[in-house]
């Protein structure tokens, strides 16, 4: 099972939500949508489900025309992230729901329902109503119904966002096994550039209706086409600022300068956008070629083993993520010092040159 | 440290009173009309549960409560289901759903000797509009004066088109308190049309509807005024519902004793089909 978007596009009251978008999405893998709240991961998803009417271009299932297919008939599974389950039925009955709706003979339902309730630990919980759970009982109910269906397609859509950290983690290790070789395709939409890393598979980075990359998720990290792409897929957000070329030397617009190495030593002259993910810029120098940049503190964060800091320079906001903790005082003047053979290097449209 | 503070009673003391006032007092009352019997002047003759026996014996206290139960059954039959049918089809969102609100309202905010007294004039053979329509263009023999099965349906279709819409509204706002959530979970599952409503709007709208069913239960039951002003309980006894046959008893022969039992066996019989529907419909939300 694949699923083929053609120029698939979505107008709602003459607002486009989504533009003209194509993606091949296949089995065996992830898909993971990533984008900011408002990016068009939901209305992508309700579009591929036939919630939402499509306003022009085709969604292919294994090469079958689905456009202009209900709901219904396009046999698929969606996990919100609220935890939608029915209230007046059982966890039994909820995760027996679309099998029942299908027609399914009363063992195979057992069978099937019982099956996916082991496999979400939901085995003792079957004869409960879904409020007498916990959030994470009640989001591994809709799983199991999604699981239980065994449909072509699954949407999850933020499934973990509502659910305490701990949760979160162990569900999310669980989640590729869940769906692993059952030939559904499995579409996941997540806000959080982390989370895409820990799932892999293939990522689509979306952005204002766009989707502005798709590829292996890893590979996208490494080499974000545009900057917005490189904004989509950092957390902390990405650290950018203005740059000349002139010969080797590349000069900030804050005024600091190093010598350009590697690709971006082979850029014609002219001005840049460099950024660099906050994990390259650190408090002390790792190595003689780092680069010298001085910001005044004025946030820091100590989360877990790791303390991060933001800084101005010049016009910039920056952040600094190290490991260990540093004994940042906001308002001083510190001195980070930035690994530039790890930087990116965007042209003036936007698109990454080096 | 508990603190015992006697000046409580003050605050519940008001409801009491007004409890006693509206509820208890009347009910001794008549609980003291039905085991006696008097000619005026004050004078009374202890009678025990003979008015009872006599009432409970009576075929036309057997007519009369048949009748009542024949309509009840027949406009609960037909308002329920059409009530839902008119919520379903009701918009959900949009400048047509204040619209569609006040008109439903509309019927019911019209006093009830009004009501009897439009649809008298309404269904009157000649003069009516409807019962002009139905004898002089369509041919139908209809006269709710002359005819029982005339005047039946003029008090179905009169209580029909004054009380759907309070099964409409309950409903109603049972149906917009449903997230559209479960609308999409349930056409990811595939579900119908009919399934939707089976599995989802009904299990939501089962507490409006109980109480929608249970008010219009005890209302059609004790029903008195339209039918009164349309019909006055005919042609002949017809559409002599209980109420009717209550105050003809005691106002018209001024039975006292006999309508005092009758109007206890009629509240006994509205609180025990009120108790054991109510029972009956919350028994499974109680576990």
């Amino acid at each position: 099972m694949t699923i083929e978007l053609k120029d698939a596009s979505k107008v709602v009251r003459g607002v486009t939500h989504i533009k003209p978008t194509s993606l091949v999405m296949r089995p065996g893998h992830f898909n993971v949508l990533l984008g900011q709240t408002g990016a068009g991961k939901t209305s992508l998803i309700k579009l591929m489900a036939g919630l939402d009417p499509i306003a022009s271009g085709q969604i292919l299932f294994d090469g079958e025309d689905v456009t202009k297919l209900t709901t219904q008939k396009r046999n698929i599974s969606l996990v919100h992230q609220f935890f939608v389950n029915y209230p007046h039925m059982t966890v039994f009955e909820n995760i027996a729901s679309p099998l029942r709706v299908a027609g399914m003979a009363k063992s195979e339902i057992e069978s099937r329902v019982q099956e996916a309730a082991d496999i979400l630990q939901l085995g003792p919980m079957l004869k409960r109503r879904p409020q007498e759970l916990s959030g994470g009982q009640q989001q591994r109910c809709a799983l199991a119904r999604a699981i239980a269906k065994e449909s072509r397609a699954v949407f999850l859509d933020e499934p973990l966002a509502n659910l305490d950290y701990k949760l979160r983690e162990e569900l999310r290790e669980q989640l590729p096994e869940l769906f692993a070789g059952r030939g559904a395709v499995v579409v996941y939409a997540t806000s959080e550039p982390e989370e895409a890393l820990l799932l892999g598979g293939e990522t689509a980075l979306m952005d204002d209706g766009v989707v502005t990359q798709f590829g292996p998720t890893a590979e996208i990290y490494r080499h974000p086409a545009t900057l917005t792409a490189a904004r989509v897929f950092s957390d902390p957000p990405i650290n950018s600022a203005g740059m000349t070329k002139s010969g080797s030397e590349a000069r900030l617009d804050t005024g600091v300068r190093w010598t350009l190495e590697g690709p971006a030593a082979d850029l014609p002259d002219g001005p840049y956008t460099v950024a660099i993910r906050p994990h390259h810029v650190m408090p002390l120098a790792m190595t003689s070629n780092d680069v010298a940049i001085d910001g005044t503190v004025q946030v820091t964060e100590l989360s877990g083993s790791e303390s991060s800091a933001h800084f101005q320079m010049g016009d910039h906001g920056w952040v600094s993520l190290a490991h260990g903790v540093h004994p940042y005082k906001v308002g001083e003047t510190h001195r980070f010092y930035m690994d530039a053979s790890k930087a990116f290097y965007f042209g003036s449209d936007g698109r990454l040159v080096a | 440290m508990k603190t015992e503070n006697q000046r409580a009673w003050f605050f519940v003391l008001p409801v009491l009173l007004l409890v006693a006032f509206n509820a208890l007092v009347p009910i001794m009352t008549v609980v003291n009309y039905s085991v006696q019997e008097t000619f005026g002047n004050n004078v009374f003759f202890w009678q025990g549960l003979d008015w009872f026996e006599q009432i409970l014996r009576s075929d036309r206290f057997h007519a009369a409560l048949g009748r009542q139960f024949l309509f009840t059954f027949l406009i609960l039959i037909i308002e329920v289901p059409l009530g839902i049918i008119v919520a379903l089809s009701m918009p959900r969102r949009g400048i047509w759903v204040p619209v569609c609100l006040v008109l439903m309202a509309l019927p019911m905010l019209i006093p009830w000797n009004v009501v009897g007294s439009m649809w008298n004039i309404f269904t009157l053979p000649k003069i009516g509009l409807l019962g002009y329509f139905m004898n002089d263009v369509l041919g139908i023999n209809y006269d709710m004066t002359q005819q029982p099965l005339s005047a039946w349906i003029t008090i179905i279709v009169m209580d029909v088109w004054h009380w759907t819409s309070l099964v409409v509204l309950l409903s109603y706002a049972g149906l917009v308190s449903i997230p559209d959530a479960y609308y999409q979970a349930a056409k990811i599952d595939g579900a119908s049309p009919w399934k939707v409503f089976r599995y989802i709007q009904l299990p939501k709208m089962k507490t409006v509807l109980t109480i929608a069913i249970l008010l219009r239960f005890m209302d059609s039951f004790n029903i008195y005024t339209e039918p009164f002003v349309l019909t006055g309980g005919g042609p002949g006894n017809s559409t002599t519902l209980l109420s009717i046959d209550l105050v003809k008893i005691a106002l018209g022969q001024f039975d006292l004793g006999p309508a005092a039992a009758m109007s206890l066996i009629y509240f006994a019989i509205t609180l025990l089909v009120s108790w054991l529907f109510y029972t009956l419909m919350t028994k499974d939300d109680a576990k």
